[in-house]
Formats: structure tokens, sequence, C-alpha cells
């Protein structure tokens, strides 16, 4: 085992329930190595929504609510309100993100509160056997769209970004230095910041809609799909199809934070 | 040929057979190929990956990152 998994992991949850070749792993991976980094693991206060990627921080020995399905962004909130200090996380899927809670996530970010929300996105319902969900592919066949997936998916990034997020960065599993990065850069920065994470799912986005349940094989094809934000400036609509564009997306300091404003609101009501 | 003070190697890699799944993503990842498929099983019985060259091995941590599993440690010094 790691010495950073000895660390900062319960031990009685392990092994993790993930299938083998999931990128949640990844993910974890790299936030504890983020925790690590930044040395703030005492103030942390993780929650995690329903779905694969919301059993990520109940392995962590820290602050952890797991949440209904879909409202981890409202739980995140609460407790960020309660105690400004906090660093709140959110662990969430897109299916648990968009999906299920989608208004909870453009009233999160139009408030601009200081949460990190981290989605891992894998285009489908994995857990609950591999339903079609809003980010599921065009044409991608899965148990509920056997025919084809005829509904277009979500960009989640541009639809935090235009509600009022003011840190939005996408990175794939493949990516694992720049997520790091991105994480701590996220934490650090007063505001809402999104985060999505490409990820693969070798059991029902891979074997269903990409044909291959070989991890590898779909951390590449996620490699390969990855688009920079410099080389996305100059390129065509028709090479960017089925292609996504990965970096930080939009960074806006400066902007009011939810928090700050309703405890310094509570002040002027003492004055008067 | 006197090696440059930056470059870094790998004194061991260790491959947790309590947590390895074998998903192999540490063969794909590693861009200097010092993984290769073993015939160990883990504790699971999944199939582990091998340390084949630790020779090439330039400490980058891809392969630590990306394990899903949290099952694998390079550690870094002169062998």
């Amino acid at each position: 085992m790691h010495p950073l998994a000895d660390k900062y992991i319960r031990k009685a949850g392990l092994p993790l329930i993930f299938c083998p070749g999931c990128g949640d792993g990844t993910v974890l991976n790299v936030f504890l190595r983020a925790v690590e980094e930044m040395g703030i693991f005492n103030d942390l206060a993780l929650v995690g929504g329903i779905g694969c990627s919301g059993w990520l921080p109940t392995y962590l020995q820290s602050d952890v609510l797991h949440v209904l399905h879909g409202r981890a962004i409202p739980f995140a909130s609460g407790l960020k309100l309660t105690d400004p200090r906090r660093k709140v996380v959110v662990f969430t899927g897109d299916g648990d993100c968009v999906g299920i809670g989608g208004n909870h996530l453009i009233h999160g970010a139009r408030r601009n509160i200081d949460i990190t929300v981290i989605m891992i996105n894998n285009g489908i319902y994995g857990m609950t056997g591999g339903q079609v969900a809003p980010t599921t592919p065009l044409q991608g066949r899965t148990q509920t769209s056997p025919y084809g997936n005829l509904e277009f998916p979500f960009d989640v990034c541009e639809l935090a970004w235009s509600a009022g997020a003011t840190y939005v960065a996408r990175w794939t599993a493949a990516h694992p230095i720049q997520l790091l990065k991105t994480i701590k850069d996220g934490i650090e920065h007063r505001g809402f910041s999104f985060i999505e994470v490409m990820a693969q799912c070798p059991t029902q986005a891979g074997r269903y809609i990409e044909g291959s349940s070989n991890p590898g094989e779909l951390l590449g094809l996620l490699k390969k799909r990855a688009v920079s934000l410099e080389k996305a400036k100059g390129a065509s609509p028709e090479e960017l199809a089925g292609k996504f564009i990965v970096g930080k997306l939009h960074h806006l300091s400066g902007k009011k934070e939810f928090s700050q404003a309703i405890y310094e609101s509570f002040a002027e009501e003492k004055i008067r | 040929m006197k090696a440059s003070p930056k470059k870094r190697s790998a004194k061991e890699i260790l491959i947790d057979d309590q947590f390895c799944k074998g998903c192999n993503l540490c063969i794909e990842v590693c861009p200097r190929k010092v993984f290769g498929k073993g015939d160990k099983r883990s504790r699971a019985g999944y199939s582990m990956p091998q340390v084949l060259a630790l020779g090439n091995c330039a400490a980058c941590f891809l392969c630590e990152m990306t394990c899903p599993d949290l099952a694998l440690t390079v550690v870094e010094g002169k062998k």
C-alpha cells in the first residue's frame, strides 16, 4: 500500500469498491497528493453524492457526508456556511451532478460559494447498470439506448461557466500531473470551482459505448480525444467533433464569494 | 559518460498484492516500458503486472499517480 494511503485512508473500507481500471481511483490518488502537498487535511470537509464517484470521500479519514442523490452541492453549501474556514470538496459523478442534481449545480455556481466540485464524467450511469446519462455521447449504445443515443450530450464545463462558476477546468484520468495542479488551484481559489475529470469506465461505458473493456485502451482513447486549449483555438468545428477541450477553461478572481458576503451582512446588522 | 545531476532513478517498485486488481494501467502509462504482464496472482485472484526493467525507470511517478487502487509505490533513489 502506498504510504500516502496508509496515512489518510480508512482501513476498514478497503479494498476500494471500484472495478479494475476505474478512473475514480486515479482521482482519489491524485486528490490525496493534493491534500498532502497543501497540508489541509484537518480543514477538509468532503461531500459525496450517489454513484461510484460518490464513494470516493468515504475512504478518507476526514469529515465526510455521503448524501442524497444529486444533493451534494446543497449539503456542501450548508457546511461552508456554518464555518467558512472549512475547505469543502464535493465528489460527484455526471449522473449525480447534471442528471439528478443539475438544478443544484447551476444554483451553487450562481451564488459563487467557495466550494470545489470535482465531477467525474464517465458518460454513463455506471453503478446502476449502464443507463443513458445526460453526458452520453451521441449514438452511444447503452442499456436504455440500444439503437444509439439520440440526445445531445451536455458540455458541463460550459454550463457551470455560464451559470457563474469562477474557476472551470477539465482534465482526464490520463493527465494526473495536470489534474493535481488543477485540484490544488481549485481548492485555493475563493469561489465556486468546477473541475470535470473525464474518466474511463471499463465495465459499462467501455464495454457498451466504446466496444472495449480494456482500461489501458480506454485511457489511450481519452488521451487521443483531449485537445488542449491552444490547439482548440485554431481548430475548425469538424476537427473538434467527438473531442473535448482540456485545460483551465475559465478563471475569474475578484467576484464576491457567498459565505463571505453572508457573514459581512451579519456584521452590518449588528451595527444597526 | 558522466550522468547528469538531474537524472532520477528508482531504487525499487513495490506492487501490493493485497490491493492490486490487475488493470495493467501501469503498463499502459509507463513511457519507458518498465512494467510487463506477470504470472503472479494477487490475493483477490487478479493477474498482477511485474517490474521487468527497473533500470529504465526515471521516477516520473506517472504509474504511481495513475494506479486506481493505490497499490503501487515507487521508491526513488540509487539502486
